[in-house]
């Protein structure tokens, strides 16, 4: 089997830097080249990659599961672009201002064909640090591009205080403490913050440490899209664990964004690790506890109207 | 042909040296040729290939091969048509946009289309555009009149290009790719990314569900008599009975070819009850329906990829084949 062709989705609100930041890095010199699926022709445009249009049409599955949508234009281009090897050796998404960025990476879990070539590498979520704020205000699509980010790209800092840029900070944090985040003027950031980040790649999750230890401080309405971090001292009894996240993410799907979890099992000399989007969850055993590691389980979930206190209790539970 | 099960026709067939993947494969009279992702259409005469570009460095997305021409759809937004001597002509132009789907019918009609947007052509050249409620997938002429069927999201619409009237519209919830009419214009089919086909029987736009696919069914193929639909998607082709009014309402579908590999390409013999199978594993078998007596075409070989084109030519006697790696052939039947 060859390997399989990342795919870099870069989500943002209109105006935050998205094309600025594509432009960078189509034109750093890499030597890679790239297949490039965009909404808008005209404002990309660089030779030896590929650019295509999309029209961001967005499915439901006839699965049972109401949360599952794909993008289906997406799915003919990966078809296509997936014919001819060797001809780039990456793929970059572009989604509108106003996407979700879900549809787009279900997509790489759920069509079997593209899963088969092609793997989410990351999604990559440019914000604007001047306009932000009045965005959480008015825009839900600025929140989940936030809460759904692997890589955050905190842009335009120069348009800002230093107290300005530390508030709005603390807002992303609020949503996501666990994104990478790069400050940067013009969108400039190197290639390997964004490129090669494997962020749903079960063997790359090493730990999960928030960047704040108290995320959520400043908001106390449930019905946001926050975060519920958990950590279990000890073993974990997996007959009961995972009946319950499975249930938990089929039961609550729709307003889970996205989990990440590395958890003990008892007599399980592995890591287990797993990650979802909404309903998809993916785990596996990874690689052995190393002797030096205290042995916990530590979770993660982002999404809208979390019970803490449900989730807690739950998962104490399943303690072995 | 011989009736003995397992009996061999590989000597019988001659490799043509493509390279490229085949996106599909058919017959100019008696002589192969296949059109090939990278943008290349290739003649093949008994004195060699003739290897041609029409859309120049661009790929081509979808070809349709028919009696007299091949038809092609590329990433630079055009439609061509090229013929045998090597001259190719454009039919289209979306400037740029992706030419996502590409039919033809015997009369001379043609179709494609980029996104929500179709264009039909008849066989005089008159060109009517429409747009669909959602992303065009699948274009299928209805075998009687001028009438274009498409695929879409939630369903597929059938289309009288020269009629100002709106498309009859077929109804049904999800994400329809592929699309196919019987041979008597009875009922259309399409395939569904949950993996299932959904049909309908026109006369009363009565519902089809036709599931148990492992995976998606990306080719479909009629008996010459109109009695069975072959369909790939699994590890056996899946052939479903459409002789009655009701066509395979509450009746199983018969299986052939079973074998551990999934099935890529399924094309009917075009006068005898016999279907071609080819494989995920390159292997190619043919299939007798009325006693499942089988033929081995190819020897799968690893690294070749999967069956990705299959096509007879208009008597029966010639099989011609490609693969996502390159591979190619051509079955002369003694």
């Amino acid at each position: 089997m060859t390997e399989k062709i990342p795919v870099t989705v870069l989500t943002g609100y209109l105006g935050a830097g998205k094309t600025t930041l594509l432009n960078r890095i189509l034109t750093e010199p890499h030597g890679k080249k790239f297949a490039v699926v965009v909404n808008e022709f005209g404002e990309v445009g660089i030779d030896n990659d590929l650019v295509v249009g999309a029209d961001e049409e967005v499915f439901e599955m006839n699965n049972g599961c109401i949360c599952c949508t794909v993008r289906g234009d997406l799915i003919r281009i990966i078809e296509g672009l997936m014919r001819r090897k060797g001809r780039f050796d990456g793929i970059i998404v572009e989604t509108t201002g106003l996407a979700d960025p879900a549809p787009v990476a279900q997509t790489f879990f759920v069509d079997q064909d593209v899963a088969e070539k092609t793997r989410l590498d990351a999604v990559i979520t440019v914000v604007d640090a001047k306009w932000l704020g009045e965005r959480l205000k008015d825009a839900p699509e600025a929140r989940n591009q936030i809460a759904f980010a692997d890589v955050i790209i905190l842009n335009k800092i120069d348009l800002v205080s230093a107290d300005e840029l530390a508030a709005v900070e603390l807002q992303i944090r609020a949503i996501n403490p666990y994104a990478t985040l790069h400050k940067t003027e013009r969108s400039a950031v190197s290639l390997d913050a964004v490129l090669g980040r494997n962020a749903f790649d079960l063997d790359r999750i090493l730990d999960i440490e928030p960047d704040f230890l108290e995320p959520g401080h400043h908001h106390h309405h449930s019905a946001e899209i926050g975060s519920v971090a958990i950590t279990v001292p000890g073993d974990i009894n997996p007959e009961k664990f995972m009946p319950w996240i499975n249930e938990f993410t089929q039961t609550h799907g729709p307003d889970i964004l996205r989990c990440k979890g590395i958890l003990s099992f008892k007599n399980e000399p592995k890591r287990f690790v797993f990650q979802g989007v909404h309903m998809i969850l993916d785990g596996d055993l990874q690689r052995d506890w190393r002797p030096d590691e205290l042995r916990q389980s530590k979770m993660v979930f982002i999404g809208r109207k979390l019970d803490r206190t449900m989730i807690e209790q739950a998962v104490e539970a399943t303690r072995a | 042909m011989s009736t003995a099960p397992h009996t061999s026709l590989t000597a019988h067939v001659m490799p043509i040296d493509i390279g490229e993947h085949v996106l599909r494969c058919g017959f100019i009279g008696q002589h192969p040729v296949l059109a090939l992702a990278d943008g290349q259409v290739v003649f093949v005469r008994e004195d060699g290939l003739t290897r041609t570009r029409p859309h120049g460095d661009a790929a081509i997305l979808v070809a349709h091969i028919q009696h007299d021409m091949v038809l092609t759809g590329g990433e630079d937004g055009r439609v061509i048509r090229s013929l045998p001597d090597g001259t190719a002509s454009e039919l289209g132009n979306e400037k740029g946009r992706w030419i996502d789907g590409l039919t033809a019918s015997a009369t001379g009609a043609m179709a494609w289309s980029t996104g929500k947007h179709i264009t039909a052509r008849d066989s005089k050249g008159e060109i009517r555009k429409r747009e669909a409620p959602s992303t065009v997938q699948g274009l299928a002429f209805l075998p009687k009149g001028y009438r274009l069927a498409y695929s879409h999201y939630n369903g597929a619409s059938l289309w009288f290009p020269n009629s100002e009237a709106n498309p009859d519209s077929l109804e049904w919830k999800g994400s329809h790719i592929d699309i196919s009419s019987s041979p008597d214009g009875r009922f259309v089919v399409t395939s569904m990314q949950e993996n299932t086909l959904h049909g309908w029987r026109l006369s009363d736009k009565k519902d089809m569900r036709m599931s148990g696919y492992p995976a998606k069914i990306r080719s479909l193929s009629w008996s010459h008599d109109g009695d069975w639909l072959a369909t790939s998607g699994a590890e056996a082709a899946v052939i479903w009975p459409f002789k009655d009014k009701d066509g395979p309402m509450g009746k199983p579908p018969r299986e052939c070819g079973v074998r551990p590999a999934k099935i890529t390409q399924v094309a009917f013999h075009p006068n005898a009850l016999v279907l071609a199978i080819g494989y995920e594993d390159n292997c190619i078998l043919l299939c007798r329906l009325t006693d499942a007596a089988e033929l081995l075409v190819r020897v799968p070989v690893k690294g070749q990829g999967s069956i990705t084109a299959l096509a007879w030519d208009k008597t029966g006697k010639k099989l011609v084949f490609g693969s996502s790696e390159g591979a190619a052939g051509l079955l002369t039947l003694p």
